[in-house]
């Protein structure tokens, strides 16, 4: 090293350029590079994962580079007016295409999810994840805080409609991951404490309900999340399998591509729903904990920049944009732990596959805008 | 500097505020049971998970060890445990590419339709054999194929070079390579290799992919080398089973040995089958006959007979006995010959095979000494040959011995032997009474053997055995070897049935020793029921005897000693063979 000035000072004036870079693009610096570091780990793990198989790369990047692509146009151009706007818009269309997939749509693993536009294969689904937390936050923007109980009516049967369609395909999962993307809106509301007291009864009671609604083997999961053991080679396998890759991985992990659970394929589903389990086993402890912090920085700078917005929707938007996302990663990797029932959520913009990391990315996209977009004092 | 944003610090950023602090502590909540979940997996219970792990991929697997192989004499081949592939399915994974199937069956030379019932009915079934023990390059061919789902397992199976030719002797493996019968289950302690072990990392699918250690070197079977030439094995199968044909006998036996080593030479049995076919394996067809069988000698005892006569000093070999008139009443039964004989010596009793000449010469000798020199020659003991399932014959004790017994034993009822005992006999006698054990394997040193009768009495007695060949009106003609002096015995006996013996029904026997003055090789040819009219031992075991001698002295370089009796045409065709 010749100079520790010289070097510290052209450090900093690198980070200056980068960080003028992102502001001309709208996109906020520790978001990015903690969602950088997190796809970074993605596609380590996920060809470690795949068996080092070189055509999932493929994919895996093509699918980042569309969600990158969706992030900064989002970012930059949709500013909060046009995503205002655009809200219901996206609603009204995700509950038309829901509808033509329970008509029409693509079977894939037993379930009617695909819609297949002739160039791109895709689950409106995934549209919704966003849309029912924009409407629902488009709905409180012009209205008084807390809602009133006719906005609470309609703000249900805004998420409700959505969550039916979805559970119909059926996809459980992915529908109670819709529903509470919009609770979560309902929440940071500003629903009174009552209400939330109050719907424990009735939700218990919905549980009670909708066990009797569900398709056998989604009742399988519960009680096989409830008790693996007892049916190791059927419901139970997929829970016992991943927390002996996770287990046996350690505190330091067997290394990398070194995982003999994950590479010898007893680790089910092992590049997409249970990947986590693949970072447990090759990275250790140390490893998962790493992701965790990873998520735990995206996420609590998300909550960060939706406090700092300045209108309700804003807030609203971005708090369960933040909150949604913590929801999914929780969920997964609860899952793949053995604390939560198996539940198809893929590990976000970790796992391989699927139209998510673009919606992902996109929702971060919205939160950036939100951000950047602001109204400065002084300016 | 970062400028600050406007605060709208109205109550309902406020709230929101109180609301995601709030929404955090919940976030950090889970975070920390997720947290306490990866320390319980990862630190607590990392030693159990990692065992759990261990049992699914950590296997210990067989490493096969290689079977001894068993070769003749002379290093060539007669059982080889040959490495071999067997094709195996999942088929689970080829229901993908069903379309493939007729394509594998094509290769695996099996029924495209069949093949294709037989995987999409066992579709709940990961593993399902497809051809078993194919040959590598075979089976390497359908690999290639590349079909998901096909896999190989490696196998060894046990092939019979000479098949039916050797297949009594050498005997078989049960499918997991135990011996089973003949030399296969007499040295599968040598042959047997113990299998190793070493500890392998499986996947999913059972296959291995990284060998971790090996736990125990497995330990290779040692080579048999057995005294079988397979040379004279061949000749003796071919002889015997073309005189099966001719003379449509039910059975048969022939049992080489070699007189200065006590080795077998050559044994083999009809009906035969081959080892390499499983299906034929049946005890009818498998049993070694000359071994396990037993019989009565009927006149190829009497050599022996008078063996004891010799050595009882009663008589020489110039010895004159009168078998006037032809028959001799014994108790109440009437033995006889064909034609009266008159007073004839003993090279003509045994020529002639005279029934009474014998009748006289056992009941004026004491019956313990036939006793004993047939004790000595090994009869009605097993040979120590160490050959599983061998019979030790028959043989009573003289004190149970009635004048009427004398007599039937001798000319040979009343006793039974095995050819292998037979052939031991003819061979000690040609040794000069010395007898050697009889060996399956090779004998690389002298054996010094033991004198089991005076050398005077064996020499003469080969004398005497000669005339069985050469003298006029002799029994025994036909089984003159050209260019070699033989020593030999005829035998035709009643085979007893249920109730006493069958008149129709003939053992035809020769046994004998060559070349008659320097004895190299001892022989027995046992036909069991020839059919076809003649069945006398000099018509139809004695040209089994001379074809086989006559092959096998030229095979193994004994030099002639009768070269004046040869026809001169013979002699140079004799020299024709380079």
């Amino acid at each position: 090293m010749i100079s520790d000035d010289f070097s510290e000072s052209r450090a900093r004036r690198t980070l200056t350029a980068g960080g003028r870079i992102l502001r001309a693009l709208s996109m906020d610096g520790p978001l990015t590079g903690a969602l950088a570091a997190i796809i970074a780990i993605s596609f380590l793990v996920v060809y470690s994962a795949s068996g080092q198989n070189l055509n999932v790369m493929e994919h895996h990047l093509a699918n980042l580079g569309v969600a990158v692509t969706a992030m900064m146009f989002i970012a930059r151009f949709a500013t909060p007016q046009y995503l205002r706007l655009f809200a219901p818009i996206a609603y009204a269309l995700g509950i038309v295409l829901l509808i033509v997939v329970d008509f029409t749509g693509h079977v894939g693993k037993g379930a009617q999810r695909w819609l297949d536009i002739g160039f791109i294969r895709f689950q409106p689904s995934e549209i919704m994840k966003l849309a029912v937390p924009m409407v629902c936050a488009w709905y409180m923007h012009e209205r008084a805080q807390p809602p009133t109980f006719k906005d609470l009516l309609i703000l249900v049967l805004l998420i409700a409609i959505p969550t039916a369609l979805i559970v119909k395909q059926p996809d459980l999962g992915t529908a109670l991951l819709i529903a509470t993307s919009g609770l979560i809106v309902i929440l940071l509301a500003g629903l009174q404490v009552w209400i939330i007291l109050a719907s424990i009864p009735v939700i218990a009671g919905a549980a009670w309900a909708g066990w009797h609604f569900m398709h056998e083997y989604q009742r399988q999961r519960v009680l096989t999340f409830l008790n693996p053991q007892n049916d190791p080679l059927g419901t139970g396998y997929h829970i016992i399998q991943s927390q002996i890759a996770i287990g046996s991985g350690g505190v330091f992990g067997k290394g990398y591509m070194n995982g003999s659970q994950a590479q010898l394929e007893f680790l089910p589903e092992r590049s997409t729903d249970f990947i986590f389990a693949v970072i447990g086993e090759e990275f250790g402890l140390l490893g998962q904990l790493l992701v965790l912090i990873l998520y735990g920085l995206i996420i609590g700078r998300a909550l960060y920049m939706a406090m700092q917005g300045q209108d309700t929707f804003a807030r609203l938007t971005g708090g369960a944009i933040a909150l949604s996302f913590f929801v999914y990663v929780f969920v997964n990797s609860g899952m793949v732990s053995g604390i939560l029932p198996v539940v198809g959520v893929p590990l976000p913009l970790i796992s391989y596959g699927g139209t998510s990391m673009v919606t992902l990315l996109a929702g971060f996209g919205i939160l950036m805008s939100l951000h950047s977009h602001r109204k400065l004092v002084g300016s | 500097m970062k400028k600050r944003p406007a605060e709208a610090d109205t109550a309902a950023a406020r709230s929101f505020r109180w609301r995601a602090a709030l929404v955090l502590a919940l976030v950090l909540i889970c975070a920390a049971g997720l947290s306490v979940r990866a320390l319980e997996l990862q630190w607590l219970d990392h030693g159990f998970l990692s065992k759990q792990g261990d049992d699914r991929t950590m296997r210990v697997a067989k490493i096969v060890a290689h079977r001894g192989a068993i070769t003749d004499r002379n290093g060539e081949p007669l059982a080889l445990s040959t490495p071999v592939d067997t094709v195996w399915v999942n088929p689970q994974e080829l229901d993908d590419r069903i379309d493939e199937v007729p394509k594998l069956a094509k290769a695996l030379k099996q029924d495209p339709q069949s093949l294709v019932r037989r995987v999409t009915s066992n579709l709940d079934r990961e593993f399902l054999y497809l051809a078993r023990h194919m040959p590598p390059e075979q089976a390497a061919r359908v690999k290639a194929l590349g079909i998901p789902g096909v896999y190989l397992l490696r196998e060894y199976r046990r092939y019979y070079p000479a098949g039916e030719v050797s297949g009594h002797i050498v005997g078989f493996t049960t499918v997991d390579d135990q011996g089973q019968e003949g030399l296969e289950l007499g040295f599968d302690q040598l042959l047997d290799g113990e299998n190793g072990a070493k500890r392998v990392i499986q996947d999913l699918y059972g296959r291995s992919v990284q060998n971790v250690e090996s736990i125990r070197a497995p330990r290779p079977g040692r080579d048999l080398t057995t005294s079988i030439d397979l040379r004279i094995q061949y000749l003796a199968y071919r002889e015997l089973k073309s005189a099966m044909k001719e003379y449509r006998a039910h059975a048969g036996s022939v049992v080489v040995l070699d007189v200065d080593t006590g080795e077998v030479l050559a044994m083999v049995n009809q009906p035969s089958y081959n080892p390499n076919d499983r299906d034929q394996i049946k005890a009818g067809l498998y049993r070694n006959r000359a071994v396990t069988d037993i019989l009565e000698p009927g006149s190829s005892i009497k050599p022996f007979v008078i063996a004891a006569a010799l050595e009882s000093g009663q008589y020489h070999s110039d010895s004159v006995v009168d078998t006037s008139p032809g028959f001799l009443k014994v108790g109440n039964k009437v033995f006889d010959d064909e034609h009266p004989l008159g007073s004839i010596d003993i090279a003509t009793i045994l020529a002639k095979s005279s029934n009474v000449g014998m009748l006289k010469i056992a009941l004026s000798l004491k019956p313990e000494q036939i006793w004993h020199t047939l004790n000595a020659l090994g009869f009605g003991q097993v040979t120590g040959s160490g050959y599983p399932g061998e019979s030790a014959g028959m043989l009573s004790n003289y004190s149970h011995w009635r004048p009427i017994g004398i007599a039937t034993l001798s000319h040979g009822y009343g006793l039974s032997v095995t050819p292998l005992q037979l052939a031991h006999a003819y061979a000690t006698v040609g040794a000069g009474g010395i007898e050697r054990p009889v060996s399956f394997e090779r004998v690389n040193a002298g054996v010094a053997g033991q004198q089991v009768i005076p050398r005077s009495v064996a020499s003469s007695l080969l004398q005497l055995m000669e005339a069985v060949v050469t003298a006029e009106g002799a029994t025994g003609k036909r089984a003159a070897v050209v260019g070699y002096r033989v020593a030999g015995k005829t035998g035709t006996a009643w085979k007893s049935s249920a109730g006493g013996y069958s008149t129709d029904k003939y053992m035809a026997v020769f046994g004998g020793v060559v070349p008659a003055s320097h004895p190299k090789l001892a022989t027995v040819v046992v036909i069991d029921e020839p059919s076809g009219g003649q069945y006398h031992g000099g018509d139809v075991a004695a040209p089994v005897f001379s074809s086989v001698m006559t092959g096998a002295l030229r095979l193994m370089d004994v030099p002639p000693d009768d070269l004046q009796n040869v026809p001169a045409t013979t002699l140079v065709q004799s020299n024709d063979t380079p």
